[in-house]
């Protein structure tokens, strides 16, 4: 804790290099899995051979996957991101996929009988019942990618990875071991936080209870 | 003006070896309710789907208010014509209020029309607005989610609306208490009405017309009255059921039976009376418990009709010699 209070500056520039790298993780895996959720609802028999596939690659070791990437992406973060995305990507797509298959087919008849088009569809219907399903998916992947984040330090990626690394290399350096451990659960805990506040502000229950609370409120009126 | 027509149209599923609507000509008249029968697969769900282009023929024309309806956009056509299926679908994140604005939504009202719309569907189907309108569809049963249905087919105030087995998965007493909606709708509304039925007395109870479908075939298309008493064949005969004679009274209408009343004929006060709508066997019920010779048929407190044993009887008896 006393490193990160001496060297407050450097600590920073290591948290945003590391939430640099989360974030756009997240972004473009989220453009990917996208896609590809859209895909295999289209086409059910897609479902196996994908997720097959990404589950494959999630079995491998992150230091492993970084490591295939560098002789396309060389040692730099790129790789790193490039195997976060790969990593995250089968969490993304299966509870997409889930999301939409739970969406009853009754539900999206009536969108189409009523004359929605596909983007309405899209938007009004799919967008808000997905939501909490995908949100808790990136909430999830989010922690992975913080975590795997931090291997990146060795291939040249910088973030809290660095202070572990460093620590361990330079004997007796206990502090900077605790400092990036501790950077790094309280950006896990943060950011998972906030997913998680999101998923709930969007949670469709949520509303159901806070408008039961009204229903009640007013037969409570209505009775007294 | 035929509010729908169908006109050789036929469809057959990438494949299937048969066709699930063969060659089906059908003329749907204007503020008429017409229930399409038929056994499971005998196509009768692909036919109204075609009527909103959910599906395509593979051959044939519909023309909806003499529109061939290839000629409109499906977005524009669906939006001017309302729909009700079995589960509801209603849309779950929405409140009561959202769900039947979705149609005028897409048709761009302004929001204050739209409210004012929500409401008085609300009260139409007889949900008060202040109750339900921001309830969510999980927070009510059954039956007031198919009437939520109903006010969002009504939302756009479209002259055509679909039902496929809306209360199919509803139990009987409500199911009951919504055909009676429907057919107090029919006559407030004028709406044409294309109904998918696999319930008999749904159909016999509800419709002005019924088309019998069998293996995706026209059998017979005309009043229930017809269709009782002259079964186009023993398919039809035995669908119907047409041998329980309490059970047809119990189906036909007053109206089917009666005869006009005579040109300056003055109810006297003392015979029992009874509605056009009301069935032969509460009429036949009445007589026998009134040990009256003869009823009066009122609409909206005027005589248009007498009715009488012998009326009923012939109505029956009719159906015993086809």
């Amino acid at each position: 804790m006393g490193y990160i209070l001496n060297n407050p500056a450097q600590v920073w520039e290591l948290v945003l290099q590391h939430m640099q790298m989360t974030l756009i993780t997240l972004a473009i895996a989220v453009l990917l899995a996208l896609p590809l959720s859209l895909l295999i609802y289209r086409y059910r028999w897609l479902n196996v051979p994908i997720l097959g596939t990404l589950g494959v690659f999630y079995t491998v070791p992150s230091l492993a996957l970084i490591i295939l990437f560098v002789p396309l992406f060389g040692l730099n973060a790129q790789s790193v991101i490039a195997a976060m995305v790969l990593y995250t990507q089968v969490i993304l797509v299966r509870n997409l996929v889930v999301g939409l298959q739970a969406i009853p087919p009754a539900v999206m008849e009536a969108a189409k009988g009523m004359g929605m088009n596909t983007w309405q569809r899209w938007w009004q219907v799919q967008v808000p019942l997905i939501l909490p399903v995908f949100l808790a998916g990136l909430r999830l992947s989010a922690v992975v990618a913080i975590a795997i984040a931090t291997i990146g330090a060795k291939f040249g990626a910088g973030g809290l990875g660095t202070l572990l690394f460093d620590g361990i290399a330079q004997a007796g350096r206990y502090d900077k071991i605790w400092a990036g451990a501790i950077a790094v659960s309280i950006l896990a805990f943060a950011l998972n936080g906030a997913l998680l506040a999101l998923q709930w502000a969007v949670n469709p229950t949520r509303k159901l209870y806070k408008s039961q609370g009204k229903v009640r409120q007013h037969l409570a009126s209505v009775t007294e | 003006m035929n509010a729908i027509e169908f006109s050789k149209v036929s469809l057959k599923f990438p494949g299937s070896p048969r066709w699930a609507v063969d060659e089906v000509d059908c003329e749907i008249e204007q503020g008429k309710l017409v229930v399409i029968l038929g056994p499971s697969g005998c196509g009768k769900t692909t036919l109204l789907k075609m009527v909103n282009r959910l599906y395509e023929p593979s051959a044939g024309t519909i023309y909806v208010n003499g529109q061939d309806i290839r000629r409109v956009q499906a977005t524009e056509l669906r939006q001017q014509i309302g729909y009700v299926i079995q589960q509801s679908g209603l849309f779950p994140h929405m409140t009561v209020a959202q769900n039947i604005g979705v149609v005028p939504k897409l048709l761009g009202w302004e929001k204050p029309r739209i409210q004012s719309r929500v409401d008085e569907l609300l009260n139409l189907v007889a949900l008060p607005p202040g109750d339900f309108r921001d309830r969510y569809p999980a927070q009510l049963s059954g039956g007031q989610q198919q009437r939520v249905g109903v006010a969002r087919a009504l939302a756009g105030d479209p002259q055509v609306i679909l039902m496929d087995e809306p209360f199919g998965a509803i139990d009987a007493i409500t199911r009951a208490a919504l055909q009676d909606e429907i057919l107090r709708l029919q006559q407030q509304l004028q709406k044409t009405i294309l109904f998918v039925s696999h319930d008999v007395e749904e159909a016999l109870r509800l419709a002005d017309r019924i088309l019998i479908l069998k293996a995706g075939q026209v059998v017979q298309y005309d009043t229930p009255f017809n269709i009782l008493t002259r079964p186009a064949n023993q398919f039809v005969h035995e669908l119907m059921g047409a041998d329980d004679m309490v059970r047809q009274l119990g189906l036909l209408r007053v109206e089917t039976a009666m005869s006009d009343a005579p040109p300056n004929y003055r109810h006297n006060g003392a015979e029992p009376t009874i509605t056009r709508h009301d069935s032969l066997r509460e009429a036949l019920s009445l007589i026998l418990r009134t040990g009256a010779r003869r009823l009066t048929v009122l609409e909206n407190g005027i005589a248009v009709g007498v009715l009488t044993l012998e009326h009923i009887r012939d109505s029956a008896s009719i159906g015993v010699s086809a």
